[in-house]
């Protein structure tokens, strides 16, 4: 996947987040924050800060792992707190995640079921050692926005009938973020909402094994740069 | 009423060098390590815990292990027989001992982990929670719908020992952590029979501002001042 349409997929979630509280996932959901209303949007982190700021400038900050304190949920990475943040340990974190407090997540996706099952944390046939707080912060979240690629990287399809891989959560997918298209979860079915205008229903359908009904007010959009889509 | 002048106060907590306070560990012990990444992981502690002590078939509860942990030599020398927790994918040592079958790894959703640690140091045996509710690491757990909505009966945790991380102590054992360094170290103070802090600063009694303190030193046995290395 290209960096520009990892970018599109991160402005496309950006456009759902207007305002509240969200937490966003590794991999592309990181680059979301680079396209959020400034102030309107708050960060939470699942190790313990809510006003999640920029990261500093790498040339003024050495990474000490003796003394450093503040970072994102990479356990390593150096962060900034803006200046209604606060802190907090696990167990308040946690409960602002499972307890239903917060607004949305964007969070990367293996797969995507016509249900709203989510699979994004193991692949069948490795070793699974790690599940972090994705399964809390999706059965959490108001709004859970799946941002991925349409296809796996072998060009195999992502959104299905039902997921293959093993589950994070099931029917818990509010919203699915393509480089092609927009789906929306309403009361239990997938609709498609929009798509980009360089291709057509008939080869949006062809990626995208899952059953979905074509929403009324489907919106077909340019895809030219990011943060500038044009509707046609 | 009862009062008490400074130096009358007297509250058990011991003060120990980083190798004194690790001998206190036992041969098999639970060990509960905080820290998510680098911030609040108890490093003088972890080395002193490789390096000054010989106690193998140790179980380790702690969120995750990074790609480079002051712990890794425990795996190579063999002396971890289980670890807890939610995120050990990128630690080559210790996914090399998990396919040897030197190492069995119990993989819990991370606040499913710091929910078990909390009501553990709270007296609360089990809980239900709706993470990981269909999912395979729901598999083997007992199941139940509560209101509408199915939830995995999960065990809450305690340890023999917790090493732990707390930027200051005062010289009765309150503590204080700061910024993303508090993570699972509060929790965990409360869950373990012995809990061993290294803080970064010692202060007299009454320099810590009551309202500010995050552990009272009724969950603290011993602290260690972190040296110069």
């Amino acid at each position: 996947m290209s960096g520009s349409v990892k970018h599109y997929i991160a402005w496309r979630c950006a456009q759902e987040l207007q305002s509240g509280v969200v937490n966003l996932g590794i991999g592309i959901p990181t680059l979301v924050a680079d396209y959020l209303p400034k102030g309107l949007v708050t960060l939470h982190s699942e190790n313990g800060i809510l006003g999640v700021g920029p990261e500093p400038d790498p040339n003024e900050f050495v990474v000490d792992p003796e003394s450093i304190e503040l970072v994102n949920a990479s356990g390593v990475q150096p962060i900034t707190a803006l200046p209604h943040a606060s802190y907090f340990d696990s167990s308040l974190s946690f409960t602002i995640m499972r307890g239903g407090h917060l607004d949305a997540t964007v969070i990367g996706a293996l797969q995507v079921s016509e249900t709203g099952d989510l699979a994004s944390w193991a692949v069948p046939g490795k070793d699974v050692l790690g599940v972090g707080g994705a399964m809390d912060l999706v059965i959490g979240a108001k709004r859970v926005i799946a941002a991925m690629s349409h296809l796996s990287p072998k060009g195999e399809p992502k959104i299905l009938p039902e997921c293959t891989y093993p589950l994070t959560a099931k029917n818990r997918v509010d919203t699915i973020v393509t480089e092609y298209a927009v789906f929306k979860f309403r009361e239990g079915r997938m609709y498609l909402v929009e798509m980009v205008d360089e291709i057509s229903l008939e080869q949006l359908k062809e990626m995208t094994p899952a059953s979905y009904e074509v929403a009324e007010d489907l919106k077909v959009v340019k895809r030219e740069s990011i943060g500038d889509p044009v509707l046609v | 009423m009862m009062s008490a002048t400074l130096d009358q106060i007297q509250t058990g907590v011991q003060f120990l060098s980083a190798d004194e306070a690790v001998k206190k560990i036992p041969k098999a012990a639970s060990i509960m390590v905080g820290g998510f990444g680098f911030p609040g992981m108890p490093r003088h502690l972890s080395r002193a815990l490789v390096e000054q002590t010989d106690i193998d078939e140790l179980t380790l509860i702690m969120n995750s292990l990074g790609s480079v942990s002051t712990l890794n030599a425990l795996f190579e020398q063999n002396r971890i027989k289980k670890v807890i927790g939610s995120f050990f994918s990128t630690n080559k040592d210790l996914v090399k001992a998990y396919r040897e079958g030197k190492v069995e790894i119990e993989l819990l959703p991370q606040g499913t982990l710091t929910e078990a640690i909390r009501l553990g140091g709270a007296g609360i045996p089990a809980f239900f929670t709706p993470t990981a509710a269909g999912t395979d690491l729901a598999k083997g757990k007992e199941t139940r719908v509560i209101n509408g909505r199915e939830h995995v009966l999960e065990h809450s945790l305690t340890a023999d020992v917790a090493i732990i991380r707390a930027h200051k102590a005062d010289k009765a054992g309150n503590l204080v952590y700061r910024k993303t360094a508090q993570n699972f170290n509060p929790a965990m103070a409360t869950a373990a029979k012995l809990t061993i802090v290294e803080v970064d600063e010692i202060v007299e009694i009454g320099e810590l501002n009551p309202d500010e303190i995050m552990t009272p030193f009724i969950f603290v046995d011993i602290v260690v001042k972190r040296e110069e290395v």
